[in-house]
């Protein structure tokens, strides 16, 4: 087990005190790829911030491989190098005067040798997509937004963390930028296994990359597992006003028409072909007894 | 956490003295400032000591929050007391230890010197606890008008205080965040001498700053799009009108501020 | 006479030596629903920004009910008859309260009083935000936050109003919300409105879809003949929203289906 969380309850203390979670038990395992659902205030963002220390829980515990991270014992220095978290509009984060000295911030921070931070920053620029040369030395404000966006998580992966935390990292992006933050998020799961927990809206890429979809509503995990389980609890998920994947939607209302179609599915193509085939039988059905 | 900040300290309430025209309090607050400032006999501290507690009591304000709004100057008022005590000449030596000496003046003006600084502490915050700070952007605007035929733009200027109070609560927010983001990558902004403090700060301010200008540039679009051109020629949802009310409890502070420089 | 003009029209912002819009020409009728969709950089912003006097044309013209841009003394009234709404719904909201903000359109038209006060209230009864006319903005949720936004463009009574990617930073309630707004206003209020947005299922809603890539009018029509076209819309660097995805997958092995841009609509044409 890499993190666990344990009887958790977080309470804001404002004038008056809102709970953001309440009764939270979480395992993650190393090399899972966890996606998080849930209306904006819900209770996601507090989670994820539990996980490397930014908060710390009212009640409760929070583990990484077994340690808990608010003791006196554990560095939380080390653990928020080991959980990377990138936050919504990390772009907004950029301080330095060149992309390199930007994405070096956490690698110096932890006190890495210059050659070794040198290394890492070339190696984060690469993997989200952009050459060290031509971009070390540019102002990180002469970009595009797309441009920042990778650059500021690029700023997270060198640290070389072992779990990826992203919140909304696709929101405001056009299709084509969407496209590419997708590819590597699926890289740096796949390549690299790297634990990664996706916080997002859109639910068509929670349904196609999660191992496990965790839903939240009001400071609580209401629904969990396979993408599969927990979309088709069609109703559950109303109840909390959230939506379906199109595509599951749309297979829902054919099973509903008496189409005998599978609801688990989420590629456009399994899509297509499932939906092909059902019709095919039914035409075959209807040949075969004429009503 | 940096949003739980409140700005100015303005108590909701329905008294008289909250629903008192702004520019009035606005007028009569520094009219009795001025006042305090001429007052030079325990009476007439007395007087203004109780008319403070009369006004206090009728907008109903917790005399604490009150009181906790002097912490603050504390330790103007004991330093202004000591320097007095020691250093003003004049009059029988009340007391005296080899070099240290306090004179009979000395204890007079120590002793006005402190209740002036309290008494104005008092009455301004009666002001800022009874008007919200939307009101007090109001009254200053309207009061500040008149000066527009010399040059000054009352008009802007009000905006530029509607727009700060606006976005501070933004900023806040955001400041946090940005600090939540660069601790995530390590940063330390707790730990270390003054100096690396100070240097900690850069990697939030930087974003704060830019993000300032950013927002400022899109709201100066936005404003622009929905007609600004400045502060002269724009009507107003609310007016401010002088009700009669006003107009006699002013005439009554102008009154009292009289009858009390008298003594 | 259209509503809204355009021709020729050629911009270019003095530090980039690329061409923001390299002659459009575009027509909007009154009490259209048109939706601009495009890659970033592609000219959306800057074409809607042209729509309000906010930029004027090196080259060419854009006339708003006849009026041209070009003229500074058309300026004041053009901008009370297209109101603009843009993405973050912080950095527009000027004022302290709700009801205020709101005001603040009418304020700078130097309307009497009362009259500000009826517009305020019935502009946040249009949008569904009666009630919160004492509210902080900041205490809004970001779909709460647009609707004020837009019933501060409401209470000028325009004819037009044009949202550059009004929904971009919302969740998808806070989406909904903006989006039924804004559908409720073209329908009842017969307000022409201009969307732009990277939400293909949201420019799916407008009659006319406008595609845009480097600073040009790609094509032009109705949601149903641009998402057929999928090679134009790769070439764009956007993507079909998934339900037109899916029947064009469906039609490609074969299946003859109408054109379709709901769920609903979809799941009809099978069975």
């Amino acid at each position: 087990m890499l993190i666990e969380l344990k009887d958790i309850r977080h309470i804001y203390q404002l004038d008056d005190p809102v709970v953001a979670l309440d009764g939270v038990n979480l395992e993650i395992e190393r090399g899972e790829f966890l996606g998080l659902i849930g209306h904006t205030g819900s209770g996601k963002s507090t989670l994820v911030q539990l996980l490397n220390g930014l908060l710390k829980p009212s009640e409760g515990q929070v583990f990484f491989e077994g340690r808990d991270i608010n003791s006196q014992e554990v560095e939380l220095k080390e653990i928020r190098r080991r959980v990377g978290l990138v936050f919504q509009y990390p772009e907004h984060q950029l301080f330095e005067e060149t992309v390199a000295r930007d994405i070096a911030f956490g690698p110096k921070n932890a006190g890495l040798s210059e050659e070794e931070i040198e290394n890492r920053v070339r190696e984060a620029l690469e993997l989200v997509g952009l050459d060290y040369e031509s971009f070390k030395d540019r102002s990180p404000f002469n970009l595009s937004g797309g441009q920042q966006r990778r650059i500021a998580i690029a700023g997270v992966l060198a640290l070389k963390p072992e779990v990826l935390i992203l919140d909304e990292p696709m929101a405001g992006l056009d299709p084509a930028g969407r496209r590419k933050l997708l590819e590597l998020l699926i890289h740096l799961h796949r390549e690299l296994e790297i634990t990664v927990i996706l916080i997002s809206h859109r639910m068509e890429e929670i349904a196609r990359l999660a191992d496990r979809v965790l839903v939240m509503d009001r400071g609580k995990i209401v629904l969990q597992g396979r993408p599969a389980e927990v979309f088709t609890e069609r109703e559950r998920l109303k109840e909390i006003d959230l939506d379906l994947p199109v595509v599951t939607d749309i297979l829902k209302k054919l099973e509903e028409k008496g189409l005998k179609v599978r609801t688990d599915i989420f590629a456009l193509e399994e899509a297509r072909d499932e939906i092909l085939s059902a019709l095919e039988k039914q035409s075959q059905f209807r040949e075969s007894r004429p009503c | 956490m940096l949003t739980d900040i409140t700005i100015g300290q303005h108590i909701p309430g329905s008294s008289i003295i909250h629903r008192m025209d702004p520019r009035i309090k606005i007028l009569v607050t520094l009219l009795m400032i001025t006042i305090l400032f001429f007052i030079d006999t325990f009476i007439g501290f007395l007087l203004f000591l109780l008319l403070v507690i009369i006004i206090l009591l009728t907008a109903r304000l917790p005399i604490k929050r009150v009181l906790r709004g002097l912490k603050p100057v504390f330790f103007l008022v004991i330093l202004t007391l000591f320097l007095h005590l020691f250093l003003t000449r004049g009059g029988e030596v009340i007391w005296q230890w080899r070099f240290l000496r306090i004179e009979e003046a000395g204890v007079f003006t120590g002793f006005f010197m402190v209740s002036r600084i309290l008494l104005l502490i008092m009455f301004t915050s009666i002001l800022t606890l009874t008007t919200s700070p939307l009101e007090l952007t109001d009254g200053i605007e309207y009061l500040l008008k008149p000066l527009a035929r010399f040059g000054l733009p009352a008009g802007e200027l009000a905006m530029m205080m509607t727009i700060a109070l606006r976005f501070i609560p933004t900023l806040l927010e955001e400041a946090e965040k940005i600090m939540k983001a660069q601790k995530a990558r390590g940063a330390d902004f707790e730990s270390g001498n003054i100096i690396q403090r100070a240097k900690a700060l850069v990697p939030l301010l930087v974003p704060l700053f830019i993000s300032a200008f950013r927002r400022a540039d899109e709201l100066a679009l936005a404003m622009e799009s929905r007609c600004y051109r400045g502060g002269t020629n724009r009507t107003r949802l609310h007016e401010l009108k002088l009700k009669s009310s006003d107009i006699y409890l002013f005439l009554l502070a102008v009154g009292l501020a009289v009858a009390i420089s008298f003594f | 006479m259209s509503q809204i003009e355009m021709q020729g029209v050629e911009f270019s912002y003095r530090a980039q030596q690329d061409k923001a819009l390299a002659g459009i020409d575009l027509k909007v009728e009154k009490g259209e629903f048109i939706s601009v969709i495009g890659a970033n950089g592609s000219g959306k912003s800057t074409l809607a920004k042209m729509m309000n006097v906010l930029l004027v044309p090196d080259k060419g013209s854009v006339t708003i009910n006849g009026l041209t841009t070009s003229d500074p003394d058309n300026i004041w009234q053009i901008r009370q008859q297209v109101g603009m709404v843009f993405q973050n719904p912080d950095n527009q909201l000027v004022a302290t309260l709700v009801e205020d903000d709101v005001a603040f359109g009418p304020e700078n038209l130097a309307l009497p009083t009362e009259v500000i006060r009826q517009r305020v209230d019935q502009a946040l009864k249009t949008v569904g935000m009666d009630g919160y006319q004492s509210h902080p903005p900041h205490k809004l949720s970001g779909g709460q936050k647009q609707r004020v936004a837009i019933a501060g463009i409401l209470a000028m009574l325009p004819d037009c109003i044009v949202l550059d990617e009004p929904t971009a930073m919302l969740d998808p309630m806070g989406r909904k919300e903006v989006l039924e707004t804004i559908s409720r206003l073209n329908r009842e209020e017969n307000i022409t409105v201009v969307l732009i947005t990277h939400f293909m299922e949201e420019a799916g809603l407008a009659d006319r879809v406008v595609i845009m890539q480097e600073g040009r009018i790609r094509k032009t029509g109705s949601p149903r003949e641009i998402f057929r076209d999928t090679g134009l819309i790769a070439e764009a660097g956007l993507d079909v929203p998934e339900v037109v995805a899916l029947a064009n997958q469906l039609r490609q092995q074969g299946l003859s289906l109408p054109e379709v841009m709901t769920a609903d609509e979809l799941v009809d044409s099978l069975c």
